[in-house]
């Protein structure tokens, strides 16, 4: 029972970071249409933003969080503009390519500021623990769930409510439609570049806290987001939260329960993903949640 | 009765005429020279990248039939080059069985392996068949990391260099022509040259042949292909296999050249390498994949080579301290650039020089 309890809050935790990163790459995607391979680089770059204003320049945490998220989100709207907007119309191998290539830019960029050796995270969020069911768990567990919560209510709020938020789903409903109704695509464009920047920062920051470092490595959870939006469906706000926190669950129960037992088979929970993705594919290719297109050929 | 206008042409080699030019002959044997030279003049170090750069024309000759022709991208080379590595390791050094036989397995296994990831192309398209290869990939390298028992898993393996009648291959020049204080990069210069043209010229003419054509048809309109007879599903998975094998063959020289394995050469950050070098050499074209992947294993090692030649201290001192990250910024940055200034690659920067200089002095 106690397995059970601390294996599912570290699964909820993984899970509400999955899905803060697969959020902001369905955005990308739903505006844009574009696979954004470099939405691990995004949440690294948001770990060490916040690192080195907190933890190197001593600001206060929510200045430090707030300041993070505004250079992300114009970062975002940059690589937009001078990387994503010359290649509309290109073939998608192209804008594949070009997102894989801002990913090792952006990896370079990292290695060359920081280096590559290991930070301690930003100390503002609690290292206790607190006893749950009969097992002590790390307060930053439920750190993590409560901003995968905020984030996802503020952006499910900015979508139902807002103008720019209506803008945006008109436009990932029908581009020319929205077109013709006065919609400024290619601000739609940046702001879901600049959303996916910033919803990164605090995914980075929540990120840096459950692996207790600032470290390069983090980028990995980048590729994991494949198999939380392919599960949860491209196209669906709502299935990165149900995809982010089935994989975070079933990685940790497989990482729990699993690890050791099979002979020469350690480490399953980095490869179930994957295992996960291919039978999605194979089966129920549009996901739980996402759109079913029907296409012969 | 008409009289006739224009140039006819009644055979073949009368319309290949305008093809076949001098200049195209003067450029193959100044080719042939270079590479006939080349280990004569290149000092080892760089005729060990030059091998290297070989080995990975295979590879990306192979990609470019899958992703360049039939548009099918695919981000799983790394794993197609550690089957084939793997494959010969196991064979050479476990089985105690010739090298030739363990190429060919690797071929085939790679194939087999690349044709079963390639299934889902039945029903998958553009960005979901490239997470399946991504998924490939990650599965693929697990796999030779955590199966111990087969792989020996973290650690690398050993592979039997290869023998002709009794002599290694590294001693033939030595032994048989005479050829004093060459190098192992020497004997083995010959035998890539010797399988990377076989590629080149293999798949140059591939897309001669109805195979080929249908790649094409496919990566153009898949649904007028599919109208006019091509089966779409059965030449996607084709297309994957053929790819993967000549990954898989390409890996196998790999580890016979370099006589170990690790799991660490056959990372996403390869595949990742191998679409980059058709990418920057130009997609659907046999020549640009080389360019692209004498550029790409170049590139580097360049930059490696001017941060060993700066002290570190002076003014340029840094690109000594940071010489990976300015490696791996240096990558990224040609990736992007050539995306966004010249998207089918040097293969048609070539076309464009030429035609500059055709036309000279007028525009068009």
């Amino acid at each position: 029972m106690q397995t059970f309890v601390t294996l599912t809050m570290n699964g909820l935790a993984d899970g509400a970071i999955l899905a803060i990163a697969a959020l902001g790459f369905v955005v990308v995607y739903k505006a844009t249409g574009i696979i954004n391979f470099a939405q691990g680089e995004f949440l690294l770059i948001g770990a060490y933003l916040i690192h080195q204003f907190r933890t190197v320049w001593g600001w206060p945490w929510s200045v430090a969080i707030v300041v993070a998220v505004i250079v992300a989100a114009v970062m975002g709207m940059v690589i937009e503009r001078l990387i994503l907007r010359p290649l509309i119309g290109e073939n998608a191998i192209a804008v594949v390519m070009v997102t894989i290539g801002l990913s090792l830019a952006l990896l370079a960029i990292t290695l060359w500021v920081w280096g590559a050796s290991p930070f301690p995270p930003p100390d503002f969020i609690s290292k206790e623990t607190v006893e749950l069911l009969g097992t002590n768990v790390p307060i930053n567990r439920f750190v993590a769930i409560g901003v995968a919560v905020a984030v996802f209510t503020g952006f499910s709020f900015f979508f139902r409510k807002t103008k720019q938020g209506l803008a945006m789903r008109a436009v990932a409903d029908d581009q020319q439609a929205a077109m013709a109704q006065g919609i400024n695509v290619h601000r739609v464009f940046a702001l879901s570049w600049a959303l996916a920047a910033a919803s990164a920062v605090l995914g980075g920051m929540i990120l840096s806290q459950v692996n207790n470092a600032v470290q390069l490595e983090l980028s990995v959870t980048g590729i994991v987001v494949f198999p939380v939006v392919i599960l949860g469906g491209l196209e669906s706000i709502a299935g990165t939260a149900v995809g982010g926190v089935l994989i975070g669950l079933f990685n940790a129960y497989t990482g729990g329960y699993l690890n050791g037992r099979i002979e020469g088979f350690d480490g399953l929970q980095e490869v179930v993903p994957f295992v996960v993705l291919v039978l999605i594919l194979l089966i129920k290719p549009h996901g739980l949640f996402g759109q079913a297109r029907i296409e012969r050929v | 009765m008409a009289a006739a206008t224009g140039v006819y042409r009644t055979t073949y080699q009368a319309d290949m005429t305008l093809r076949r030019t001098k200049a195209e002959y003067v450029r193959l044997a100044l080719i042939v020279i270079a590479l006939a030279g080349a280990p004569f003049y290149l000092s080892n170090s760089w005729l060990f990248v030059l091998n290297v750069a070989g080995i990975s024309v295979i590879a990306a000759v192979g990609l470019n039939i899958v992703t360049g022709y039939t548009g099918l991208i695919s981000l799983a080379t790394g794993g197609f080059l550690a089957i084939g590595g793997y494959t010969t390791a196991i064979v050479t050094t476990r089985a105690g069985l010739p090298t030739p036989l363990a190429w060919v397995a690797a071929t085939v296994l790679a194939a087999a392996v690349g044709a079963v990831f390639g299934l889902p192309a039945g029903r998958l398209k553009g960005i979901y068949l490239a997470i399946t290869t991504l998924a490939a990939q990650y599965i693929i390298v697990y796999l030779v990391r955590s199966w111990k028992a087969v792989t020996g898993g973290l650690d690398s393996l050993l592979v039997t260099p290869p023998k002709v009648g009794g002599t290694l291959i590294t001693q033939i020049p030595e032994k048989w022509f005479g050829l004093e204080g060459k190098s192992e990069h020497f004997a083995w210069y010959w035998v890539i040259l010797f399988f990377a043209t076989l590629a080149v010229l293999g798949t140059v003419n591939l897309f001669r042949t109805g195979l080929g054509r249908a790649l094409i048809a496919i990566r153009d309109q898949d649904i007028a292909a599919e109208v006019i007879g091509v089966r779409v599903a059965r030449y996607k998975v084709l297309a994957f296999a053929i790819s993967a094998g000549m990954a898989g063959f390409a890996g196998a020289l790999q580890a016979s050249y370099r006589s170990i394995v690790t799991f660490e050469r056959y990372t996403i950050d390869v595949s990742i390498v191998y679409v980059t070098m058709i990418i920057i050499g130009g997609l659907g074209s046999v020549s640009g994949s080389v360019y692209g992947a004498l550029f790409i294993t170049w590139l580097p090692e360049y930059i490696r080579h001017v941060g060993s030649g700066i002290r570190s201290g002076s003014a340029f001192g840094f690109i000594t301290e940071q010489v990976v990250p300015i490696q791996n910024a240096a990558f990224a940055l040609v990736l992007i650039l050539f995306l966004l200034v010249e998207p089918r690659g040097m293969a048609r920067l070539w076309q464009r020089a030429k035609d500059y200089f055709r036309l000279w002095p007028f525009r068009y």
